[in-house]
């Protein structure tokens, strides 16, 4: 077990260095001058080199990329060319909101996903079959962002029950756990919730199927097992596979919160993502991307070793 | 695929049967998906879309660019406005079928586009196999580091507004995926029999690739690859909902969602229609998808 924990973290290293090396180069993709955006109109030529020598942007490219990601390494994303405050401080406040949006629409997502994917296999090509799958296939195809709007015109302008944006009252980012802020979080994490509702509906359906079909439930049946007791089996040797999907799609909310958040107005990572792209602030984008980025390759490596860990069929040599 | 029985009857009985036509393969999923009644719902729903996108200047509808201050964000149902008007006073009806040319070819192009790509480096990462493919492979593995969403946002975030951006950014999300499948099934046939029949009768490797594997796995990669057309559309629209696709006042469902979002408290149903229209063309591509994927499983 140890030397597959080993073997993994190992592998990942070269992962964590491509991913910066791409977000670096996110930067230098980039059309025009990435001073524009602090640069005022009729600034002198020779400030515009003096501002580029302090960013660095004189030097070769490996030369840059070596010494970015040193001072990554030390936690020095560089500042904000729009705030001037640093981009990690500003990214991890904002992250904060995001794990708090993502955890609860997982808890919606998963519990749904769960319920509504063994009902499914356990009675399958029954009409409960037919409709948990069409409100499976309707998560995953609906546009989401398009969704927010649609429970906010229902929830907050025809019914006003909800607030329609913002974290908070009085347009607060600090989350505290009491209703007056719960109300701001039911929306977007309902709206989060459903594409993972979809995915894991439609996983733990086809593995409750696969797992039901197999000699052995038969088996346990003819010895006289109940039902509630071949159900144990079933989640059983479903788990695994289930818990990696999830862990999947746990960092695809994470990550992917840019169109919700921006509906919402969310203050998390993608709202900060957003504004970053809209004032050309290109340090925190490379370095909210960069963190995100990093955020899905250790949950991918938790979610690896979990599931090695739980399932015993997996080899660890 | 199929399992013939290996008795020395069957044998015989094969060779005095009577010569019929056995139905290829692709005619048989042809038949099998015809009489699928979701997907062909699900087809002639996307067929209408299409098919109106197209005609859409000859169907005399109103101009889709031309507003008016004075027939501002009218209700559905209104007269002359069956679908209303939007925070401009341009006719929705019109807009959300005009919308459909934009939307459609940036939703569809990406897939298409790392279809080909993306069908072209599996290919070679699974045929030539060995230091090609861990150079291949390992690099899409860069790239499966990022959730999708993140990475298209990225991208075009990185190369500024447009409908063109938006496209490369979206192939560049979709050719990872689609080489990792068709890497995996290329290898999974090139140690078959009939490819080293055909490598010791003399062929080529480009020969083999283009005769023998392509044939045997371009259905599977077709398929996965009709299954991203739905996440695609909605990612395609999404990138210019927030302002990083299609630039106004070109009518573009998503961009139409993001400039009537303003409008919700005025006139909100209205403004969550081009939504309607994104959700429509995913839902019945991904129905489409699984109604393919299940007729070209003819074993069941």
């Amino acid at each position: 077990m140890l030397a597959y924990i080993a073997r993994r973290i190992v592998y990942v290293i070269p992962i964590v260095i491509s991913v910066a090396l791409v977000c670096f180069l996110l930067v230098h993709i980039t059309p025009g001058d990435p001073l524009v955006a602090v640069l005022p109109a009729d600034a002198s030529q020779e400030l515009a080199a003096q501002l580029r020598a302090a960013y660095g942007f004189d030097r070769p490219l490996p030369v840059q990329f070596g010494l970015w990601l040193l001072r990554a390494l030390h936690g020095d994303l560089g500042n904000s060319i729009a705030t001037g405050r640093p981009v990690l401080a500003e990214v991890m406040r904002a992250v904060g909101n995001t794990v708090t949006l993502a955890v609860a629409a997982a808890i919606i997502g998963f519990t749904m996903g769960i319920l509504l994917g063994l009902i499914a296999g356990y009675f399958r090509e029954t009409w409960i079959d037919k409709l948990a799958t069409s409100f499976a296939i309707a998560g995953v195809s609906v546009p989401h962002y398009w969704l927010g709007m649609v429970l906010v015109i229902i929830f907050s302008v025809e019914l006003n029950w909800l607030p329609a944006v913002g974290a908070g009252p009085n347009g607060s980012s600090s989350w505290a756990w009491d209703w007056a802020h719960l109300k701001y979080l039911v929306l977007p994490a309902i709206t989060t919730s459903v594409i993972p509702m979809g995915i894991v509906t439609r996983t733990v359906r086809a593995l409750t199927g696969d797992i039901l079909s197999q000699d052995f439930v038969e088996a346990l049946r003819a010895k006289g097992l109940h039902e509630t007791g071949v159900f144990r089996h079933v989640i059983k040797n479903a788990a695994p596979t289930a818990l990696a999907v999830m862990g999947l799609q746990l960092g695809y909310m994470l990550g992917g919160s840019i169109l919700i958040e921006t509906v919402f107005s969310w203050p998390g990572s993608g709202f900060l993502l957003n504004s970053a792209i809209f004032q050309r602030d290109l340090p925190l984008l490379q370095g909210t991307i960069l963190v995100l980025a990093l955020f899905f390759v250790f949950l991918n490596l938790l979610v690896d070793i979990a599931q090695a860990a739980i399932d015993p069929r997996i080899k660890r040599g | 695929m199929t399992e013939l029985p290996l008795s020395a009857t069957s044998d015989a009985a094969l060779q005095a049967a009577p010569a019929t036509k056995a139905r290829g393969y692709w005619a048989t999923v042809g038949r099998r998906i015809l009489r699928d009644k979701v997907s062909m719902a699900c087809a002639i729903v996307l067929l209408l879309i299409f098919v109106s996108a197209i005609l859409a200047p000859w169907l005399g509808l109103e101009d889709p660019y031309k507003g008016s201050m004075i027939r501002r964000l009218r209700h559905i149902g209104t007269v002359g406005y069956p679908l209303g008007t939007d925070e401009l006073g341009r006719d929705m009806l019109a807009r959300l079928i005009y919308g459909g040319r934009l939307s459609l070819v940036i939703g569809i192009l990406p897939v298409i586009l790392a279809f080909c790509i993306g069908t072209s480096l599996g290919l070679v990462a699974g045929y030539v196999g060995g230091k090609l493919n861990t150079a291949i492979m390992r690099t899409i593995d860069v790239f499966y580091a990022f959730p999708s969403v993140l990475l298209a946002i990225a991208i075009s975030g990185a190369l500024g507004a447009g409908i063109l951006n938006s496209i490369v950014s979206l192939t560049v999300v979709f050719v990872p995926q689609i080489t990792r499948v068709a890497e995996s099934v290329t290898t999974g046939v090139r140690n078959m029999d009939f490819v080293e029949a055909a490598r010791a009768s003399g062929a080529g490797p480009f020969t083999i690739m283009r005769v023998h594997i392509l044939g045997n796995v371009l259905g599977s990669i077709f398929v996965y690859a009709t299954s991203l057309i739905s996440v695609s559309m909605i990612l395609a629209a999404g990138l210019s909902f927030l302002g990083l696709g299609t630039k106004p006042p070109e009518p573009e469902w998503g961009l139409m969602l993001n400039t009537l979002r303003t409008a919700i408290y005025v006139n909100p149903w209205v403004a969550a229609l081009p939504g309607a229209m994104i959700f429509a063309v995913s839902i019945c591509f991904n129905l489409l998808s699984d109604g393919l994927r299940s007729a070209m499983d003819i074993r069941n």
